[in-house]
């Protein structure tokens, strides 16, 4: 009845089970990044298009296996690589160093 | 007398009902997060103190304001035809900001139910009801409800007449729906904070309908 699906993304009318009401209630790491975005969208680095763009490329398999703001983060890192505002290299060490700061 | 748990300690301490958002640990997509946000902030591209307002206003942000439009629009017929003609600039003369994407309120009647969506993504009115709930972003509300919509609300309790239509709304990036329910029966001369206090977010978005058994008033 209805035209190709045009990415992982495009979900109305696929085949899917009951809807899970269970509230998950927002972590602080994830209004982190919520937050992220109004600000670099707010300060003109990062349009809503362009979040959805990073979301729409993820591939099949990263869209279904990530979480909500996993998939935001996840694009958002990537057009921030794009735009150079961060690079690579920067983020392995922070990472790392993060990682090391843990208990 | 059998006060003792399984585990047969004393409660000298409160038990934890919730563990704490973060307490699964690090993940990968945490780090990553934890990395580019202070890869900004040390950028000088925002403050620790700009996430934090940024926090503070999304997290006040609730379903309050589209309540108390929907309220208004019942008791007054002329702000109910600004509401539908232009649902931006009614929540603005509530003193509601609404951001950039323009607010289409769809009315709900005796014969016409309205539910929203955004199969594509998550476009959700969050100015006016806040952060969407978990279920809006996941896959079954996505995909079904655009085609079994009566099933899906179904799933959340409410049970439409034979003869309702349905509508369901797809979102785009660059407008928001709500919807504007039925002002229910047994609410007649109800006040404006009465009336607001018996529509919920899950009204909003069209699964269910305002009861007016739930109210304390």
């Amino acid at each position: 009845m209805s035209a190709e699906p045009i990415g992982p993304h495009d979900l109305g009318g696929a085949q899917a089970g009951p809807v899970e009401l269970h509230e998950h209630a927002v972590a602080h790491w994830e209004k982190q990044v919520d937050a992220m975005m109004t600000l670099l969208s707010e300060r003109g680095h990062l349009k809503v298009d362009e979040l959805r763009r990073g979301i729409e490329t993820l591939g099949e398999d990263a869209y279904e296996r990530l979480s909500y703001y996993e998939r935001w983060a996840q694009s958002m890192t990537t057009i921030l690589l794009e735009k150079g505002i961060v690079t690579p290299g920067a983020i392995t060490a922070k990472v790392a160093e993060i990682k090391a700061r843990q208990p | 007398m059998s006060g003792d748990h399984e585990h047969g300690h004393d409660h000298a301490h409160p038990h934890p009902f919730q563990p704490d958002d973060d307490a699964g640990g690090l993940t990968e997509h945490m780090a990553l997060v934890a990395a580019v946000r202070e890869l900004l902030i040390e950028g000088g591209i925002y403050t620790a103190e700009d996430e934090r307002r940024a926090i503070e206003r999304m997290d006040a942000r609730s379903p309050a304001a589209g309540a108390r439009m929907v309220a208004r629009a019942w008791v007054d017929p002329a702000y109910r035809d600004r509401l539908l003609a232009d649902g931006s600039a009614a929540a603005r003369e509530l003193g509601i900001e609404v951001g950039p994407t323009r607010l289409i309120v769809v009315e709900d009647t005796a014969e016409v139910k309205n539910v929203i969506v955004c199969t594509l993504c998550s476009c959700y009115p969050r100015w006016v009801l806040g952060l969407p709930p978990a279920w809006y972003k996941a896959r079954a509300y996505r995909a079904r409800v655009v085609v079994e919509p009566r099933a899906v609300l179904a799933e959340f309790g409410t049970e439409l007449p034979e003869g309702m239509a349905v509508r369901v709304h797809d979102s785009t990036a660059d407008m928001r729906y709500m919807v504007l329910p039925a002002r229910p029966e047994g609410t007649e001369g109800w006040g404006e904070e009465a009336l607001a206090a018996i529509v919920s977010r899950d009204c909003m978005i069209g699964v269910a309908m305002p009861d007016p058994a739930q109210s304390a008033a």
